[in-house]
């Protein structure tokens, strides 16, 4: 369990390095930081001076270092235009985003299993065509547009759901505060996501429905059949254990995927998460905020995927973490 | 009465531009205690027939028509509630490959228990009793350990033992065993037939084997049926059909068999290919590979009929033994 374990992390490390060194990249080529911290006024003399006070005109590798020593210590540089850490200021939107992707996913676990489970039971069936249609019409309308439609129908045309903004939210613990707690507070997340969940949910019943009309073809599920077992308990603990083994694994890195995507969803519901902040960074050019936003996302991609992969390993017999070595 | 009545018992598929036939009209019996067997090259119908037996065929496959009486009730007629009654409890079911058999998510003593309480009113703990009781039956070091096991966790031969053990559970009238060693080494497959055989003279169960191998039938049964592409050809005491062979395809598969050769010559093989289900020839299916057709073989399919000891499927069956004779007398 311990190799396993130290093996996992040692794989993380290595792939937020290769990360940070990406994100750090990029702030090179973003232009000039100077254009955006001082006026036209300053004089190219003084500009210089400002360059090796900061360190700008040090070495690539100097400078990697000197940033990757900060933020080992948490420290990710500073906004421009909040004037704040750059973590602090994502910290402060992580909430909103992570409430936003936790409710997309029980929009698409709540759905998914079922709705993929009885396609692949029932292939045949109308009310099985009509899901399998839906789920490719899902998938090809963009998130954005969804939302938009979401917003005319729901918000403008019948005014059930408010169309921006998180709402009443309360205080919870540090810079967290809940939708959930609030009868406004689940009105204004309802709408973002299922916006959010427009893509992944149709992909997950179809990804679940084919596994599943895999696995029923198996000898062992006809092997139960031969037994005499209840068709129920052939569907929910033969084959459904045996489906969701590959959808776990999938899942794992569309919790992260969808971390990305709430930048069109928190965009157009105006909703104050990291998405949202991530695209106004661009827009006003906030390279440290940028950076920071990259290596924060990155990490919940490297935590999501290595927690996925210790699941994996407790739900599947066959992978004995207990006993596996380096 | 006998335990197992087949009568014309007919198999169809379905297939995107035609239905072929897979079963043609076959019939036999099977007496309470009785093991017979079923041999022919791959495609022949052995495999649909145990399956059909259990009403068990999967899309697009389909019974067309013909009766399976088991303990006098029809199991095509049987609904699903019957039909779950009679799979596992009354007729148990040995599969291929026992790789692939077991639920490779549950653990042997789940898989175990499920099938008896699915059948039978018992506690967990009364079910799991039992299941160690079957365990010890085919041979199964500490069977305690084995239940909390996952099927990765044993080898071939082990999981094969255990699928015999889940076919014992319910005390039934028939096993059918469907290739049952193939798929595992050769050293074991000898310790599995015996136990087979062991199990079900002990226990009064009867059992249909379906193999390819002629020698584990003449070990294992009393009789025998040779199917030919979804048609039994030759039928009786497996003693007989070993030894004395009358259709002319059972005649080739014996001689095929390595132990009929003079080492260093060459085997013996029926020559062409078993015709897939869609281009059976007319008449006789055999009559491609067979060396005494004439027309009447060409046009018209042979009924099956006594010919001695055995029942044969051959118009040429009476002539083939003359010119035999003929032949020894000269010897």
């Amino acid at each position: 369990m311990f190799a396993y374990l130290a093996k996992r992390v040692i794989q993380a490390i290595a792939v937020m390095f290769v990360i940070s060194l990406i994100a750090f990249a990029i702030q090179g080529n973003l232009g000039d930081p100077l254009r955006e911290l001082v006026g036209q006024s300053v004089s190219e003399e003084v500009r210089q001076q400002l360059r090796d006070e900061m360190g700008l005109n040090d070495s690539f590798v100097t400078q990697y270092l000197r940033f990757a020593g900060n933020a080992l210590q948490g420290d990710l540089g500073t906004s421009y235009f909040f004037k704040e850490p750059a973590l602090d200021v994502i910290l402060k939107k992580l909430p909103a985003t992570l409430e936003l992707v936790f409710g997309a996913t029980l929009i698409i676990v709540g759905f998914s299993v079922p709705l993929g489970i009885y396609t692949a039971i029932k292939p045949d069936s109308i009310l099985s065509r009509i899901i399998m249609g839906l789920s490719i019409v899902g998938i090809s309308i963009p998130v954005f547009l969804t939302a938009i439609l979401m917003i005319f129908v729901f918000s403008v045309e019948y005014g059930w759901f408010p169309s921006y903004g998180r709402g009443d939210t309360v205080h919870v613990w540090g810079y967290w505060e809940t939708n959930f707690a609030t009868a406004d507070g689940w009105m204004h997340i309802i709408l973002p996501s299922i916006a959010l969940a427009s893509i992944m949910l149709p992909l997950f019943v179809r990804l679940i429905r084919a596994e599943m009309m895999e696995v029923l073809q198996s000898e062992y599920v006809k092997y139960a059949k031969a037994k005499g077992i209840n068709p129920w308990r052939i569907y929910f603990v033969h084959a459904l254990k045996n489906t969701l083994l590959p959808v776990i694994t999938v899942g794992g890195v569309q919790i992260g995927t969808m971390v990305a995507y709430t930048i069109l969803t928190e965009t157009v519901f105006q909703w104050p998460g990291m998405g949202f902040m991530f695209l106004e960074a661009v827009n006003r050019v906030d390279t440290p905020l940028i950076v920071a936003y990259l290596i924060v996302v990155g990490f919940i991609f490297v935590v999501t995927n290595t927690i996925v992969d210790l699941i994996y390993g407790l739900v599947n017999p066959t992978v004995n973490i207990a006993r596996m070595g380096a | 009465m006998s335990l197992l009545s087949v009568r014309d018992l007919t198999v169809k598929f379905a297939m995107r531009d035609q239905t072929v036939t897979a079963l043609n009209g076959i019939s036999f019996d099977l007496a309470k205690g009785e093991r017979l067997g079923i041999v022919g090259e791959s495609g022949a119908g052995k495999s649909i027939t145990g399956f059909s037996l259990m009403n068990l065929l999967s899309r697009p496959g389909y019974i067309d028509s013909g009766k399976i009486l088991f303990e006098g009730e029809d199991v095509v007629q049987m609904n699903d509630k019957r039909l779950r009654n009679l799979r596992g409890n009354r007729m148990a079911m040995i599969f291929q490959d026992p790789m692939v058999t077991l639920n490779p998510v549950l653990t042997i003593g789940q898989q175990m228990i499920e099938t008896l309480m699915a059948h039978r009113k018992l506690s967990r703990e009364e079910a799991r009793q039992i299941a160690i009781v079957k365990l010890r039956e085919v041979y199964i070091p500490s069977p305690e350990e084995r239940l909390e096991q996952y099927p990765h966790e044993l080898s071939g031969g082990m999981r094969q033992r255990i699928i015999i053990a889940i076919a014992l559970l319910l005390d039934p009238q028939l096993i059918i065993a469907d290739e049952p060693t193939t798929a595992l080494d050769v050293t074991i497959q000898a310790d599995i037939m015996e136990l087979m055989l062991e199990l079900c003279q002990s226990n009064q169960v009867g059992l249909i084997l379906i193999t390819h191998d002629l020698g584990v039938v003449s070990q294992m049964t009393e009789r025998t049926l040779v199917m030919y592409a979804g048609r039994i050809i030759e039928a009786g005491r497996t003693r007989e059909i070993i030894n004395d062979p009358q259709h002319p395809y059972t005649q080739g598969l014996i001689n095929a068999l390595p132990q009929q050769t003079v080492p260093g010559q060459r085997l013996k093989q029926i020559p062409g290919n078993m015709p897939g289900l869609a281009s059976i020839p007319a008449g006789c299916a055999f009559n491609p590979r067979c060396k005494y057709a004439t027309d009447l073989c060409r046009s018209r399919v042979p009924e099956i009929v006594q010919y001695g000891e055995v029942a044969v499927a051959c118009h040429e069956v009476q002539r083939l033994h003359s010119d035999e004779d003929r032949q020894e007398a000269r010897a």
